[in-house]
């Protein structure tokens, strides 16, 4: 049974210069023991997704669409609902660990306060549950009584890990949760959230731009571009053979070393993401595709069948319907 | 440059261009006043101990290592960005001058390319203010193909990909996307003609997607003016796509440096492997990550500096080999293993691969 299962999800923030729609359409699933990753550049609404599955848009964004998280309709809760939902059903962690923490609070009273907001337990037990907490996350239990200034950043990271379980929520959103890291770091946080995921059986929706992460901690893969999934599919499959031109020239920025393809030629995508309030005709990629054809700048790609438990929305796949002009 | 070029190889690396030489650069610990009145010191830091590299004419050069291994403040040492404590650095041959004018003329021949565009560029300044303000420094060169500061800022430009020119002069930073900004930073340090370039992590801030072609103007520079460029980088993906060689450091010192394909696919060194392992790949979870903090540059270990986070030393298997004692008491220099393959362990000494 799914987590998670996002619909047709729409996100229009309202801004001064008028509407940005920052999410077009998005249908996502995450499944209990699943980790689903979920990558694309700065821009193109992945961070928007992860706000909009715990309602923490600003109030005036217009949202449309469905989100299901544990059974509960997010977009109709009341916002006493909501508040028992968030933490319990689903948390997040954020990429700026340091600023997520409150700088004169003890970390053990931070880990404790949502358990005893939540009312799940008194404050003896509660502190109970934060060492345990500390430990699973691989820290010693009298870290409780330090401040976040006594930590180094991984160490930070990890008790925000610690917070965002500290409810046993279903499903953990991790929006680029290791991107501020250092390199050796970076991995030990990774290897934890993995450890932690497949130990408790969580559903966990990772978020980066990075998609070397994301193939060696996600299951699945979606790759977003200006507000849409372009692709989905098994991660190593998308990763090792990308369907959609995008998520090619996304694979091709984290060569493996030691392959002869990538050396000395460094491969980018030219131009810039699109305004998303300003979005090309067609396909939206198609300004900057190194495979555009004529017929890009009109249809409006699907999700087509690109292979074995494989999307993605390009006319050049296998399952586009025929078009005049494109010859596979 | 009209005469055939021999084909560069291993062991034919060309003129150097920069040389390093045993540079310390110590930053001074720091107590609070009431320990100060009670006569207590604070640490001090070697960030950069002992380090010796040599940038040779044409080639990339990159530097990689953990935050806080000394690579970015050897960078800032070559820029004359800072005084080191020891050691020297010789452009050309010739000592680093530490006089103002000295210093001038050096940064015409050495340009830094920095981290974040944002924080490089004035917010206040357009385009071309920008990178006109470093020919305002260093003179417009005359000579009989004389150019206009206008005719240099557009070159400068259309060379760092901004083209046409002229439609980014009247623009300001906070217009252009974040590849185009770090474009711009290169165009500011292009327009001197510089003979080297210190590039420091300068992908790390930008999207994935534009990072590839930022890295591919930096080697059409490398190839087309024959520019040297020293990349300081933790990702070592980056240095196996761009970099001629690439030189390991950790805490303060080179551990490992030699030819690109070497050190990333054969790498002598444990800290080198330790490195290769975190750098993610699928399916490559198994492989064991180098557990602990960066280490810390005001306690440096005795002995090789990395035994305490050592694979090789925690599973014993120094010990077996015998070597042990050296690993946790004899401090170590770099050794040529190969042509032009340096490594700082014991290990190497037997023939054992880390």
């Amino acid at each position: 049974m799914s987590v998670l299962s996002v619909r047709d999800l729409s996100v229009e923030y309202r801004t001064t210069g008028g509407d940005v729609p920052a999410v077009r359409g998005v249908d996502l699933e995450v499944d209990r023991g699943e980790v689903l990753g979920l990558a694309g550049e700065s821009g193109c609404g992945k961070s928007t997704i992860a706000g909009a599955i715990l309602r923490l848009l600003p109030a005036k964004t217009k949202i449309t669409g469905r989100i299901e998280l544990d059974g509960n309709d997010i977009l109709e809760l009341t916002p006493g609902k909501l508040r028992a939902v968030r933490w319990t059903a689903g948390s997040i962690v954020f990429q700026g660990a340091m600023h997520a923490m409150n700088p004169v609070q003890r970390i053990g009273e931070q880990i404790m306060e949502p358990i005893l907001v939540h009312g799940q337990s008194g404050e003896r037990e509660a502190r109970m549950r934060a060492g345990t907490l500390l430990e699973q996350v691989g820290l010693p239990t009298r870290r409780l009584d330090d401040y976040p200034h006594e930590l180094s950043g991984g160490q930070k990271q990890r008790i925000m890990i610690a917070m965002a379980l500290a409810c046993s929520p279903s499903l953990i959103v991790a929006d680029e949760p290791t991107t501020a890291l250092d390199v050796m770091v970076q991995a030990q946080v990774l290897q934890l959230l993995r450890t932690l995921q497949h130990d408790l059986g969580l559903a966990l929706l990772f978020i980066t731009h990075d998609l070397s992460v994301l193939v060696e901690v996600a299951d699945r893969l979606a790759i977003m571009y200006a507000g849409k999934v372009v692709e989905q599919g098994g991660a190593e499959a998308v990763f090792h053979s990308p369907a959609h031109p995008y998520t090619k020239a996304l694979a091709a920025a984290f060569p493996a070393i030691g392959d002869m393809r990538f050396r000395g030629r460094p491969s980018g995508l030219g131009g810039d993401p699109p305004d998303p309030q300003q979005i090309p005709t067609g396909c939206p990629f198609h300004p900057r595709c190194a495979e555009v054809i004529p017929a890009c700048s009109s249809v409006v790609p699907e999700l087509w069948t690109a292979g074995p438990a494989r999307l993605a929305a390009c006319v050049h796949v296998s399952g586009a319907p025929a078009l005049e002009g494109v010859s596979r | 440059m009209s005469d055939p070029q021999p084909e560069p190889d291993v062991a034919e690396l060309g003129v150097p261009v920069v040389e390093v030489e045993d540079l310390e650069v110590n930053f001074k610990g720091r107590v609070g006043f009431f320990a100060g009145l009670l006569g207590r010191k604070g640490f001090d830091a070697k960030a950069v101990d002992g380090v010796s590299i040599t940038l040779y004419e044409g080639e990339v050069l990159a530097l990689a290592g953990e935050s806080g291994c000394g690579k970015t403040t050897t960078a800032r040492a070559i820029m004359g960005l800072l005084i080191p404590d020891a050691g020297t650095i010789r452009y050309r041959g010739e000592p680093l001058a530490r006089s103002r004018r000295g210093l001038r003329g050096y940064r015409k021949q050495v340009q830094m390319v920095f981290q974040d565009p944002t924080a490089a560029l004035n917010p206040r300044q357009t385009i071309y203010e920008i990178v006109a303000e470093a020919l305002r420094i260093h003179g417009v060169p005359g000579g009989p193909d004389a150019k206009t500061e206008e005719q240099l800022v557009a070159r400068a430009l259309s060379r760092a990909g901004l083209r046409p020119p002229e439609r980014f002069y009247l623009l300001y930073p906070h217009e252009l996307s974040g590849g185009q900004r770090q474009r711009v930073v290169i165009a500011g340090a292009l327009v001197v003609d510089p003979a080297v370039i210190v590039a420091d992590e300068p992908v790390s801030n930008l999207d994935a997607s534009v990072r590839g072609e930022i890295l591919a103007l930096l080697m059409k520079l490398r190839e087309g003016s024959r520019i040297s460029i020293l990349i300081v980088t933790h990702d070592l993906g980056l240095a196996w796509t761009v970099a001629d060689r690439v030189a390991v450091m950790y805490l303060g010192r080179v551990v490992e440096v030699g030819p690109a394909e070497e050190v990333l696919q054969r790498p002598k060194h444990p800290y080198t492997k330790a490195l290769l392992n975190v750098v993610p790949e699928a399916g490559g979870t198994e492989r064991p990550i180098l557990q602990g903090e960066p280490p810390d540059p005001t306690r440096i270990p005795k002995g090789c500096r990395f035994h305490p986070r050592c694979p090789v030393v925690a599973s014993g298997r120094a010990e077996r080999l015998g070597i042990l004692n050296r690993c946790v008491s004899e401090d170590l220099a770099l050794e040529e293993i190969a042509p032009g393959h340096d490594v700082a362990c014991y290990l190497k000494g037997l023939g054992e691969e880390p």
